[in-house]
């Protein structure tokens, strides 16, 4: 595949400035396909061009595969950037390229399908020797009243084309497995035209722990895992790298489990496979993979040296890896914030509204990926991240210390944020102490944190 | 305050048109627009009796006061894609300068992805400039033609 030389990127925020970043760093041009809301945004004015999509919904730009391939096509341009969330793990974006002849910087169309599809990638990890949550299909009551009694309660019934909660139900006892298991065929007929579901042990404690995959086709490389367990509705609000107190030999089994079902599946781009992590059990399970860039990749960035988004350009190119495994060797700690305009006060209502004042000095250990400016609006229509503040520190307290200075020095002024609840969070005793689960945010909030 | 753009500028215009007024003035901070309806009296404080129609004629502000210097109101592209002025290659324009057109007729196509949408000029008028060159990108809200409202 020919060199790229202008990256049509299909996105915004703060990723779409990262992408320009890594481009000028490469020397290679970016148009940015905003939506009207857009148009004055850091990207636009960065970008070598930035050309309208449509109307402010993302449904009407953003999401629009025919107009970012029109777009992309119209300017010049020879790859598509995704970036993550919007069209980025989107079949019909990844064969729409493939079709124009425009590189599309992601996985193949192939290796979406294997991973889209909740059932399909939990398939692909059981034959990988990935372990899964114990559960599987189940079409009449009877097949799910055997399988619960195997699988054990509570468990969830979730819907097999699901996504968003839809079809997801609880199960405490067998004698409520009838009326929620109807219903939850009901709902994913409703939402998803598809009434399949399958039910899997609920796991009421673990930790979020993904690994990083870096893969030409051939070499299949990680680089190191995150701990994302910091999350308030299934959103993750801290990132750090390594995990903390992760025992070596679960370390390992994660990392190789990852590698395996990259491999499996014939993984060729920068990915992500998350698990659930029963330390207590030493035992982890396959939740899914990503495929694309995370929101929290700076993480890995900053313990490893390494430029994700150059080595995903390079490998969308077609050029074969030049780091072996033994060239990532992570050093130090990370810790990421994700800023959100936000009200705390408010059961965190988002904030969208006017800028006035955006400082975010360069402090020992800092970096900010970031799209606003003093006088940058945020409009109501997308995501309320604004800002990632990441800290790297020799040891993981100093890498918190940095951060908690950085929460103190840094102004982002005009909106609310939840820059308060990061305060809380970093100076929490159990956080502190490091390795706590999914749980842990909610009891935090709730005021029963073991600090609070 | 946020400024104004050309799109807010052209969704007020759709408003007054649908409207029974023929003015609006609107200020916001440093910014005021005036629009008037052409024929339309400029309207006089409340207390005074409207003037004759005759007086008004010479001092009327053109009907389209958002791009006076160049003669027209300008028809946005409704969605990006690529801009055709035929039906096909070789044919006949839909529309050239000096046209009369109604609101429904079709000044153009947008493609995007082998898919034709046909564009109307939403306004009735005299065309007076094509400003979007044919088959190429045209950006959601570009102009495309420009319009001397009837």
């Amino acid at each position: 595949m020919p060199d790229i030389k202008r990256i049509f990127i299909a996105n915004r925020g703060e990723i779409a400035v990262r992408i320009i970043r890594t481009a000028r760093a490469l020397g290679l041009e970016t148009v940015l396909g905003v939506s009207a809301a857009d148009t004055e945004s850091l990207g636009a004015k960065l970008a070598t061009r930035a050309v309208v999509l449509g109307p402010a919904p993302s449904k009407d730009s953003y999401l629009r595969v025919g107009t970012v391939i029109e777009a992309a096509r119209g300017t010049g341009c020879d790859a598509v950037h995704p970036g993550y969330g919007f069209l980025s793990e989107n079949r019909d974006l990844a064969q729409a390229c493939a079709d124009e002849g425009l590189i599309f910087i992601g996985p193949s169309p192939d290796n979406l399908s294997a991973v889209g599809d909740k059932l399909t990638a939990r398939s692909h990890a059981v034959a990988a020797r990935v372990p899964v949550v114990p559960g599987g299909t189940v079409e009449t009551l009877d097949d799910a009243t055997v399988l619960a009694d195997k699988v054990g309660f509570p468990l969830l019934i979730k819907a097999v084309a699901g996504g968003g909660g839809k079809g997801m139900k609880r199960v405490d006892d067998a004698t409520s497995l009838p009326a929620q298991l109807d219903m939850a065929m009901a709902e994913a007929e409703a939402a998803f035209g598809d009434s399949r579901v399958y039910l899997e042990r609920f796991v009421t404690v673990g930790r979020h722990v993904e690994v990083q995959i870096l893969s030409d086709g051939d070499t299949i490389l990680h680089a190191g895992e995150r701990d994302c367990s910091v999350q308030r509705r299934y959103q993750k609000v801290v990132e750090e790298a390594p995990a903390p107190h992760l025992p070596p030999e679960l370390r390992r089994g994660l990392l190789d489990a990852a590698v395996r079902y990259a491999r499996h599946i014939g993984y060729r781009s920068l990915g992500t496979v998350e698990f659930l992590v029963d330390v207590e059990r030493s035992e982890f399970y396959f939740l899914e993979m990503n495929a694309r860039v995370q929101v929290e990749h700076p993480v890995t960035e900053a313990i490893t040296g390494l430029d994700l988004i150059a080595l995903q350009i390079a490998i969308a190119e077609g050029k074969p890896l030049t780091l072996t495994q033994d060239d990532i060797r992570p050093s130090g700690h990370a810790v990421e914030c994700r800023l959100n305009a936000e009200d705390m006060a408010q059961d965190f209502r988002p904030s969208p509204g006017r800028v006035t004042q955006a400082w975010f000095p360069a402090l020992p250990g800092l970096r900010v990926d970031t799209h606003m400016l003093p006088g940058a609006m945020i409009p109501p229509y997308y995501d309320s991240m604004v800002a990632k503040l990441i800290t790297w520190g020799a040891t993981r307290d100093e890498a918190i210390a940095r951060m908690l200075t950085a929460l103190d020095v840094c102004v982002l002024d005009g909106i609310t944020t939840n820059v308060p609840l990061h305060r809380a969070i970093l100076s929490d005793a159990a956080f502190r102490k490091g390795g706590v689960d999914t749980t842990y945010l909610g009891k935090l909030l709730a005021g029963t944190g073991e600090n609070a | 305050m946020a400024e104004l753009t050309r799109a807010d500028i052209d969704e007020i215009l759709k408003l007054v048109d649908g409207s029974e007024f023929d003015e609006l003035k609107l200020e916001m901070g440093d910014l005021k627009l005036e629009l008037r309806r052409r024929g339309a009296n400029p309207s006089a404080p409340v207390a005074a009796p409207a003037p004759a129609p005759a007086a008004a004629k010479t001092s009327e502000p053109v009907a389209a006061p958002i791009a006076p210097e160049s003669g027209g109101t300008e028809v946005p592209a409704p969605l990006l894609g690529t801009f055709w002025h035929a039906p096909r290659p070789g044919a006949a324009p839909f529309v050239k300068p000096g046209d009369t057109v109604q609101a429904d007729t079709v000044i153009g196509i947008i493609e995007v992805m082998k898919l034709m949408n046909s564009v109307e000029a939403g306004i009735a008028g005299t065309v007076t400039e094509i400003a979007a060159p044919n088959g190429e990108l045209v950006e959601h809200g570009q102009c495309l033609i420009r319009v001397r409202p009837a």
